[in-house]
């Protein structure tokens, strides 16, 4: 079960400002617990960013971002109203997604 | 006259009087409650934390003087060599653990020294709430009384400065006899990286 | 592109930033402390605090909705700012967390022992006290801190606070004051505010609860006191207790009138 996802995406001075903050325990797998066990790698893999349905960003990135990743996006132009949509896929196949309008 | 003496009458009750260490440690006792290896005889204060507290660590020079004499007695030096190995004392200066409740009792302990004290050169993450410890045997040589000045100092630092906020790390259990000869020859072996 | 990397180095870590000059990194860790501040994780702990304020449950199966942190049942814009306060229901000067505790029990009819069972949490599981700490708190932000200070308990207990604070006590004869009582002094790396002194309170009270980076846990002042008196080597004070929130009193107190910038972001 993915923790909450919120985001952001505003226009100003014709570039849209995207912000999205993801719940995700990003382990490297090298991290060992209080009983000295090594906890297995968990990490998001892809980040996709959609603009009015239209895939603009494939990002795949690696166990070395840290827990609860915040993320930005710039996007040249883009108008209010755009529907803007972030989704990630991880190591264990989990998914989340979020959408909103361009304010 | 009447008048005066009613106003100061009127004036007095509104003044709150502050809460007396006693006070303080009634409430303690009441909220606190013992876990792990802290026991709540840690709260009742000795003599010494309540002359501190009632005079905001600023006593009065008599009762001072008396009272590190008396703390004086409590240190117990080791026979024979007061030095013992730097290495291990630089381990012991590093280590934070100790006394918590969340520390295994029996579980050895560290000084916490790097918290407040700049020792060994290579640390560069250390406190400042105390003097840098840099080229201590180097300023002052390493024989028979400064090997006790830092012994007595470790074990008990009240004994020299009756306010002081460094730990009783010897009178509390702390550190063992061994670690304490281990950090005096931190401090004053010429070998030691904190003469170099 | 290099926008994009310059963006993506900042979240990804120094490790990938090699190639970047000195004066761009410098100018990138600027910028990341900026949007730390602006998407701070700490808003993922607001969400998740705004749910379970409005989650029926206990034997009674109702929110806290209707609980009064001091304005009114239910009022929570601006109501953390006005913490620690006296409560005439409870008869006793409470903060925030008291107070959560509190409603807890008498609202939703749950047993004190389970809903005070795991105030802290972990960084994988937060505790129910955390997230709604963290929500309750974001609802004032802007807003200058004012926590009561007139009725006879929030005088004693303001007293109280103060004394607490250079009382000296425990194995190794700590009060607050031996480690936050001088200008300019830090432990290891960490610097450390003289918190009696107001210009030091201020910047203090006024970001937290706070998201720590390092645990990646949202820590509130109940635990900070809980943390603290633990490395003073003492035992540990009950949770919610007078001793905490007198204190905690006496540092808001010390702090007032500075504008809650919402919860922090911490190292």
């Amino acid at each position: 079960m993915a923790g909450p996802m919120k985001m952001r995406a505003t226009l100003s001075g014709g570039v849209t400002d995207v912000r999205v903050l993801m719940t995700h325990p990003m382990e490297t797998g090298q991290r060992k617990d209080p009983d000295g066990k090594l906890v297995p790698l968990h990490f998001i893999q892809n980040v996709t960013l959609k603009v009015n349905g239209k895939t603009v960003v494939e990002s795949q990135i690696s166990q070395g971002i840290s827990r609860n990743p915040v993320f930005t996006f710039r996007i040249k132009g883009g108008a209010k109203g755009d529907r803007i949509e972030v989704s990630w896929i991880d190591n264990h196949g989990e998914t989340n997604q979020t959408e909103t309008a361009v304010a | 006259m009447k008048r005066i003496f009613l106003i100061a009458m009127l004036v007095a009750p509104l003044a709150l009087a502050d809460p007396t260490p006693q006070d303080v440690q009634k409430l303690m006792q009441r909220d606190f409650h013992a876990r792990g290896q802290a026991g709540m005889d840690r709260v009742v204060q000795d003599g010494l934390q309540r002359l501190c507290t009632e005079s905001r660590d600023n006593p009065p020079a008599g009762a001072a003087k008396a009272i590190e004499a008396d703390q004086m007695k409590t240190i117990v030096f080791p026979e024979g060599s007061l030095m013992g190995d730097w290495k291990r004392g630089e381990s012991i200066a590093q280590n934070g653990r100790g006394l918590q409740w969340t520390d295994k009792p029996g579980d050895a302990a560290g000084g916490s020294c790097y918290n407040c004290h700049q020792i060994s050169p290579q640390e560069a993450s250390f406190g400042t709430l105390g003097p840098s410890l840099r080229q201590f045997g180097k300023l002052r040589g390493n024989g028979q009384e400064i090997q006790r000045y830092v012994y007595g100092k470790i074990y008990n630092a009240k004994a020299y400065n009756l306010c002081s906020q460094m730990p009783r790390l010897g009178l509390s259990g702390t550190l063992t006899e061994e670690q304490i000869r281990d950090l005096v020859a931190l401090l004053l072996d010429a070998g030691s990286p904190v003469n170099q | 592109m290099k926008k994009f990397l310059g963006f993506f180095c900042v979240v990804a870590g120094a490790a990938f930033c090699n190639s970047l000059p000195a004066q761009d990194a410098k100018k990138e860790i600027q910028r990341y402390q900026r949007m730390i501040a602006e998407g701070s994780p700490v808003e993922l702990f607001e969400l998740q605090g705004e749910e379970l304020w409005k989650k029926p449950q206990g034997p009674n199966k109702v929110s806290l909705e209707k609980c009064d942190l001091g304005l009114g049942a239910g009022v929570v814009k601006g109501a953390y700012a006005g913490l620690p306060r006296y409560f005439k229901d409870a008869d006793r000067v409470m903060d925030l967390e008291t107070r959560l505790l509190h409603c807890m029990v008498t609202l939703q009819g749950r047993k004190r022992e389970e809903a005070a069972a795991r105030v802290f949490g972990s960084a994988d599981r937060p505790s129910e006290m955390e997230s709604l700490s963290a929500y309750i708190a974001a609802q004032s932000r802007g807003m200058k801190m004012a926590p009561g200070l007139s009725h006879p308990k929030e005088k004693e207990a303001y007293a109280m606070g103060r004394a607490v604070y250079f009382h000296r006590a425990g194995a190794w004869d700590f009060s607050c004051a031996s480690c936050h009582g001088e200008e300019g002094k830090r432990i290891r790396m960490q610097d450390l505010p003289v918190l009696y002194k107001p210009e030091h309170a201020r910047p203090v009270v006024s970001t937290w609860p706070a998201y720590r980076v390092s645990t990646s846990q949202l820590v509130t002042l109940q635990w900070r006191m809980n943390n603290c008196y633990q490395q003073m080597r003492m035992p540990e004070p009950d949770f919610g207790s007078d001793t905490t929130v007198a204190l905690i009193l006496f540092l808001t107190a010390t702090g007032k009138g500075e504008p809650y910038r919402g919860p922090g972001t911490k190292r």
